[in-house]
């Protein structure tokens, strides 16, 4: 049994005047011990769908249907006590930015014992040595003195690396990566990914890897869901939707990758047009309005999931013509 | 952080020398003769000379100003012109006086602001937030010695609760903490206690909304922590501030406010200020001024302090 359920998830944000459908209709399966890569550009929804598994928009401002179900258990249906269990203890999550994620006013290792005793009622001391063998584990250099060290007396890859210790405390069984190498310096990035591939087998852990970078993607995921307007418009294995996608704005967004050196004077290519307002999106196919294949059924019907190939499927009724392209693309 | 607050310490003297400078100046360009409440209006003039001569006024200024100082430095600040009093411990009581309403009216104001600031904060733009800071606007817009005088009709007049002057029974300007003290004190706390709520309230409310829609406060929420411990968190963020915010509002009071003073008739260094501008009484006035200025600083050292102590991004070594 998969280790993550998501059937028919929507999220909407009712703040503002205008309800916002942020998430509309994502469907995810995720196995213990395998990572997938969420892929998207802002306001796609990714770190929405996200932060859903954990419940953690705000409550009072959006509006969460269909099912959710994490190691069995349905996530929109936790009572108040079990969601503070489930959060940290079977999910926890790592943030883009570790200097905005963390308390500026608490040492690192109070941050990391709180939570440790919080999910395992544990002594203080027994929740710093917890904190410390972490530290270790997680490559953090004179680890005692870090403990004792705030947020920002520490570098933007300490940092991260100290948040994955956070995340990781209390043994959880998903982790979820909010764009967690996005801040952070080219070499760092390398590190802070290699650590985190490491850490997965090592723990066993089902990894959801939020980020914008295909590069990023490829490093890490064993699968790829490519996110668009509040939906996924593709998934399947890595390999198999990088050499062959099947998504007109897959093959954009593999095409407009400057990858190893682009030729000087080539101009590198692009998607044409902005992402659709989520508040007024068009009928048919949200991504039509940008479209090189579009054609003018595309404007009024919305394209259900096609299988494409091994557990993999396109929202789009132009497989056919992507399918003809498919040398192409391989060769960019 | 011991050779910190030495440092500050030491910064400490210019800022005595200019302050005590400045209070000398001023109190000696104000217009008025200084012996006209002491001496009848038909004085002889040598009289007037020998009353000038005891009291120092007939040498050069920087002679009386070095006077002064020197026996400021022993804990003499002179005569009082029209008690005849030592000014220091003339000084000395109002000044516990007013330290004790100050601290009384900080207190209820910390408190109370505070607790509005911090539900205006949590639930930020809901009714209650509108509700409570409606309510701090109040209380920082209300001139006070307009609510004193209301709570006196109310309290004092028709309802005959409270007494409406003076710190104590039989108008002694001595403290004792018993029951027939401490009703003399609520009236005059309370009405000062309205100005630091107002805005300590409005300082909190700020600062809780900014914690809270802060990335830390859902990363809080994503490693397991309720309500209590966010709030917990939220708390050590907010104290610096807040409690910069109370250490400057309990320097403005310890000024005495001369309005509410007065108009309780509180024997605080407001109501002493008042009586010695009128009476024309420079001794007493410089005095005051003097020790009052020294309040302030000491207050602004002690906040700092506590700051660095609370906000480990502060560095002060």
């Amino acid at each position: 049994m998969p280790i993550v359920e998501i059937k028919d998830l929507r999220v909407t944000f009712t703040g503002g005047g205008k309800p916002v459908p942020a998430v509309s209709g994502v469907d995810l399966e995720v196995e213990r011990g395998e990572t997938l890569a969420i892929l998207g550009e802002s306001g796609s929804g990714k770190s929405v769908t996200l932060r859903a598994l954990m419940r953690l928009n705000p409550e009072g401002k959006s509006r969460m249907e269909g099912t959710v179900r994490v190691a069995g258990q349905d996530v929109a249906a936790l009572g108040r006590r079990e969601l503070r269990a489930f959060r940290g203890r079977t999910a926890a999550m790592i943030f883009q930015e570790p200097s905005l994620a963390l308390d500026p006013v608490y040492t690192l290792g109070q941050q990391i014992a709180e939570a440790v005793m919080v999910h395992d009622g544990c002594s203080r001391n027994e929740a710093m040595a917890r904190a410390l063998a972490l530290f270790e584990r997680v490559r953090i250099p004179s680890p005692e003195r870090r403990l004792q060290a705030y947020p920002h007396e520490m570098s933007g890859g300490m940092r991260q690396r100290a948040m994955i210790a956070l995340a990781l405390s209390c043994r959880p069984q998903l982790l979820l990566a909010d764009e967690p190498t996005t801040a952070l310096d080219a070499t760092v990035q390398i590190q802070i990914l290699v650590l985190v591939r490491e850490l997965q087998r090592e723990f066993g852990l089902a990894v959801i890897f939020v980020t914008h970078d295909i590069g990023v993607a490829v490093e890490v995921a064993d699968r790829i869901a490519v996110m668009y307007a509040g939906r996924v418009v593709e998934s399947g294995p890595m390999r198999e939707v990088i050499r062959r996608p099947r998504h007109p704005y897959t093959i954009g967004l593999l095409r407009s990758r400057a990858h190893g050196a682009l030729a000087k004077g080539a101009r590198l290519e692009t998607i044409p047009g902005a992402p659709p307002d989520l508040a007024d999106l068009p009928p048919g196919c949200p991504f039509a309005p940008r479209c090189f294949l579009a054609t003018a059924t595309c404007a009024t019907t919305a394209p259900g999931p096609e299988p494409v190939g091994a557990g993999h499927q396109a929202r789009c009724l132009r497989v056919d013509a992507t399918a003809a392209l498919l040398p192409a693309v391989a060769e960019g | 952080m011991l050779s910190y607050v030495l440092r500050r310490l030491i910064y400490m003297i210019p800022i005595v020398v200019g302050v005590s400078l400045v209070c000398f100046v001023l109190v000696h360009l104000a217009p008025g003769d200084p012996l006209v409440s002491v001496l009848p209006p038909d004085a002889s003039e040598a009289l007037k000379a020998q009353m000038m001569a005891t009291y120092g006024f007939d040498r050069p200024y920087w002679h009386q100003f070095g006077l002064w100082v020197g026996r400021a430095l022993q804990g003499d600040l002179g005569t009082s012109i029209a008690t005849s009093r030592p000014v220091a411990s003339e000084v000395l009581r109002a000044v516990s006086n007013t330290l004790l309403l100050a601290a009384v009216a900080t207190a209820i104001g910390f408190a109370f602001g505070c607790l509005f600031g911090f539900v205006a904060g949590y639930f930020h733009d809901s009714w209650i937030d509108k509700a409570a800071s409606a309510l701090a606007v109040v209380g920082v817009s209300v001139p006070h010695y307009w609510l004193g005088m209301v709570l006196v009709i109310v309290f004092s007049v028709e309802l005959n609760l409270l007494p409406p002057t003076g710190a104590g029974p039989d108008g002694s300007g001595d403290w004792a903490w018993n029951w027939a003290h401490m009703r003399h004190l609520i009236l005059p706390a309370v009405t000062m206690s309205v100005i630091p709520m107002g805005i300590i309230a409005r300082t909190v409310r700020a600062l809780v909304a900014d914690i809270l829609g802060q990335e830390f406060v859902g990363a809080l929420r994503a490693k397991g922590l309720g309500d209590r411990g966010v709030f917990r968190h939220v708390v050590k963020n907010a104290a610096p501030t807040a409690l910069a915010v109370m250490g400057l509002q309990l320097g403005y009071l310890l000024g005495g406010s001369i309005l509410i003073e007065t108009v309780f008739s509180w024997p605080g260094t407001g109501f002493l200020l008042n009586a010695a501008i009128f009476q024309r009484d420079l001794p007493l006035l410089q005095g005051t001024i003097l020790v009052l200025a020294l309040f302030f600083v000491f207050l602004n050292l002690a906040v700092d302090v506590l700051q660095t102590g609370l906000d480990p991004r502060i560095q002060r070594g």
